[in-house]
């Protein structure tokens, strides 16, 4: 096989789901039209056929009865895989995995840990209305106990999965419908994988960092490209997990930029982008030129109609400009 | 499958069965069992009471914080229950919970020392009265939120299930013990917990201890088909039963007929158990929502004292034995109070411990209690990182 093999976001996802089922018995994957249907988005395609009914597990529309069901199975020691078809569905199942899964280690004061996986599509992008365009990461990241990865391309999918099915504690993993297609170059091999709290830059340059994970990512390199045309130099740094943050990196890029951009697709209000904008403040205080700038999803519910959708959204032009505020060529 | 058979006709006691399929007839054998295991349920039931009566004196010496429901009354049940069940079979429960963790097998010391919020609790501390875990004897909590555990139940089931016909590829061997108050009875989790428990042959026990009131809502104000719980199992294909929950024998001959079928047959069941606490719902509840004459002709049929007064008769006990087992309770108890009063606070690094299983940031990662052997991880307080150890 070519080294340089593209598949797409989902095959990667489905690559990495099949590679740890085969090596792992324990692991097993469940959540609505996950096996006969073949996945509503198709990740789980053909997974029925080799894993069988017991593995690959359809349930009705019961989000707090299955992810529950699935915490349950985590502390006897499985590592299940729950699909959420969106995490916009994972609010009706929010004890369960707000209040049983993050919490259940220390409540039990180590003695019962929860391995399991919950994934599925985060965020708005395809005119689904305000129900269904959630981005979790704003409020679920709030909670201790839990971890959460945001994979923004097809090679960190699989890797970055991989790790957190092998993981210990609960995982968050949140993809996007809108990047399901997308390809790139996966490589091939079982042994892909991304640890959690290491940042990925995805562009290198001088004058400005701009962070962000996930979907915003791809803005970011569009607005770092025009950018540069422009003669301002940005460094994109793909953060990967938010817990663990990897600020480090962040500072560390801050340090030679001394202006930094921080883009998060969920609202402002006490968000992944707050908390990384604070401490890039607390971090580099001495080494910005300017207060850390930050690019969000509106404050508002999200619109239907797609031109709203569009302004609701962060996009490159919105960064464009917040790099140029940030670094006095506004 | 067999045909539809009648239910039971033997009427001694309630315990009758409905289904939602066709479904083997369940007979309990009412078989006694030998004098030694009536003591020792005996005892059981003494240590629970000796041990909540301790709770609550505690309770008002504010050595206990937080929200305190003891288990008076209720005895039967745990005892009974625990007593049907294998040593491997899971139990997981609400947040009435010390009878459970005793009958399971949890000592008296890392109980009352968990109550204290101490760190030989059997969660170091950190989980309280609400939340009792005992890995070793295979109690997965103490759930706080009405209705939560009820999911977790059935996927205890599942994953037992699954590890014995998955993995394994044999047959499925054991069975989880779900308990819930009637008050759960009305939360969305059960139900959807039924439907899957229904739907996927999940070899679980729903065990509605049914008290009577959901705090201090009688069952009759808080759910429909009060005078028949069964019927809303019936719903979702569940086989359902009535047992009698004062009287250990008879709890622990209708829960042993059920918990072997639902083995046997990988199928889970619900159980209308009738029970009563004899305290408030919580620490601070005066019971002005009930009579003292209903209280007081629930009393008359106390449990330990039905089943003392059996064993007396039949000779598997005498009076000053009784008398001297009791003392021993009492010790015993006393013992823990003076265990827990004595066992030190948790470290402040134990404020960082068992958030993550793997070490990250302030987060040192996990330990086990000292009922497990732990404990020897006890990091100091980290503060939030230093820039300089950012670079």
């Amino acid at each position: 096989m070519s080294a340089l093999r593209e598949i797409e976001y989902r095959d990667a996802l489905r690559e990495a789901m099949a590679e740890e089922m085969r090596r792992d018995k324990r692991v097993f994957l469940l959540g609505e039209e996950v096996a006969e249907y073949n996945g509503a988005y198709k990740v789980s395609k053909g997974m029925l056929e080799e894993f069988g009914a017991s593995r690959i597990i359809d349930t009705p529309i019961s989000e707090s009865g299955f992810a529950g069901m699935a915490i349950g199975a985590a502390m006897q020691g499985l590592r299940p895989i729950v699909e959420f078809m969106s995490w916009s569905f994972s609010l009706v199942a929010a004890d369960p995995i707000l209040n049983n899964a993050p919490k259940m280690l220390y409540m039990s004061g180590g003695q019962f840990g929860c391995p399991i996986v919950f994934r599925g599509n985060d965020g708005a992008g395809g005119q689904l209305g305000s129900t269904h365009s959630w981005c979790v990461e704003g409020m679920y990241s709030n909670v201790p106990g839990l971890k959460m990865a945001i994979p923004s391309t097809p090679d960190d999918a699989k890797g970055l999965l991989k790790t957190a099915i092998r993981d210990d504690d609960p995982v968050f993993f949140l993809e996007s419908e809108r990047m399901l297609g997308m390809k790139g170059h996966v490589p091939e091999g079982d042994e892909i994988l991304v640890p959690f709290g290491k940042a990925r830059t995805r562009r290198e340059g001088t004058d400005c960092t701009i962070a962000t994970w996930g979907r915003p990512v791809h803005f970011a390199l569009e607005a770092a490209e025009a950018l540069a045309k422009d003669g301002i130099s940005c460094e994109v740094i793909d953060m990967r997990t938010i817990r663990p943050l990897d600020v480090g990196s962040v500072v560390r890029s801050v340090k030679k930029t001394s202006t930094c951009v921080v883009v998060d697709q969920s609202w402002s209000f006490g968000s992944p982008g707050s908390e990384l904008a604070s401490q890039v403040h607390r971090h580099c205080f001495d080494d910005l030129d300017n207060y850390v700038h930050r690019v969000h999803t509106a404050d508002v519910p999200a619109p239907y109609a797609f031109n709203l959708e569009q302004e609701y959204l962060p996009n490159a032009r919105k960064i464009c400009e917040a790099v140029r505020a940030a670094t006095y060529n506004a | 499958m067999n045909t539809m058979s009648t239910p039971s006709t033997d009427t001694r006691r309630l315990f009758d069965v409905h289904r939602g399929e066709a479904a083997p007839r369940i007979a309990p054998d009412r078989s006694v069992p030998p004098a030694a295991t009536l003591k020792k349920w005996l005892r059981d039931m003494m240590l629970i009471r000796e041990f909540e009566v301790r709770c609550m004196q505690a309770y008002q010496d504010k050595k206990i914080g937080g929200f305190c429901h003891v288990y008076i009354g209720q005895e039967a049940v745990a005892v009974g229950c625990v007593a049907a069940m294998k040593h491997e079979d899971p139990l997981v429960t609400a947040y009435r919970d010390h009878g459970h963790a005793l009958a399971r097998g949890m000592s008296a010391r890392a109980c009352m020392a968990e109550m204290f919020g101490r760190v030989d609790g059997c969660a170091k501390g950190k989980g309280g009265s609400m939340h009792m875990f005992d890995k070793p004897n295979n109690m997965f909590g103490g759930h706080g939120i009405v209705g939560a555990q009820t999911p977790l139940g059935l996927g205890l089931a599942f994953a037992t299930k699954y590890e014995d016909e998955v993995m394994r590829g044999g047959k499925n061997t054991r069975v989880t013990l779900c308990f819930l108050g009637d008050g759960a009875l009305n939360q969305g989790a059960l139900h959807e917990a039924m439907n899957l428990a229904g739907l996927m042959n999940i070899p679980v026990v729903f065990v509605v201890e049914n008290n009577g009131y959901s705090m201090g809502t009688s069952i009759h104000r808080g759910t429909t088909m009060a005078h028949d719980l069964k019927s809303k199992a019936i719903g979702y294909g569940i086989d359902a039963a009535v047992v009698e929950g004062m009287d250990v024998l008879e709890t622990y001959h209708g829960m042993k007929a059920v918990i072997d079928d639902a083995r046997a047959r990988s199928r889970p069941w619900f159980i209308d158990l009738r029970c009563y606490r004899y305290k408030g719902h919580s620490m601070s509840d005066p019971r002005k929502y009930r009579t003292r004459d209903e209280e007081e002709a629930w009393e008359a049929g106390d449990p330990i004292g039905t089943l003392e007064s059996f064993m007396l008769e039949k000779g598997m006990i005498t009076a000053d034995e009784s008398k001297e087992m009791l003392k021993g309770v009492k010790a015993e108890v006393r013992d823990c109070v003076a265990f827990a009063d004595a066992s030190p606070v948790p470290a402040d690094g134990e404020l960082y411990t068992d958030v993550y299983m793997e070490p990250w940031g302030p987060y040192p990662g996990s330990s086990k209690p000292s009922m497990m052997g732990g404990g020897e991880n006890t990091p100091s307080f980290r503060a939030i990182e230093r820039s300089e150890d950012l670079l």
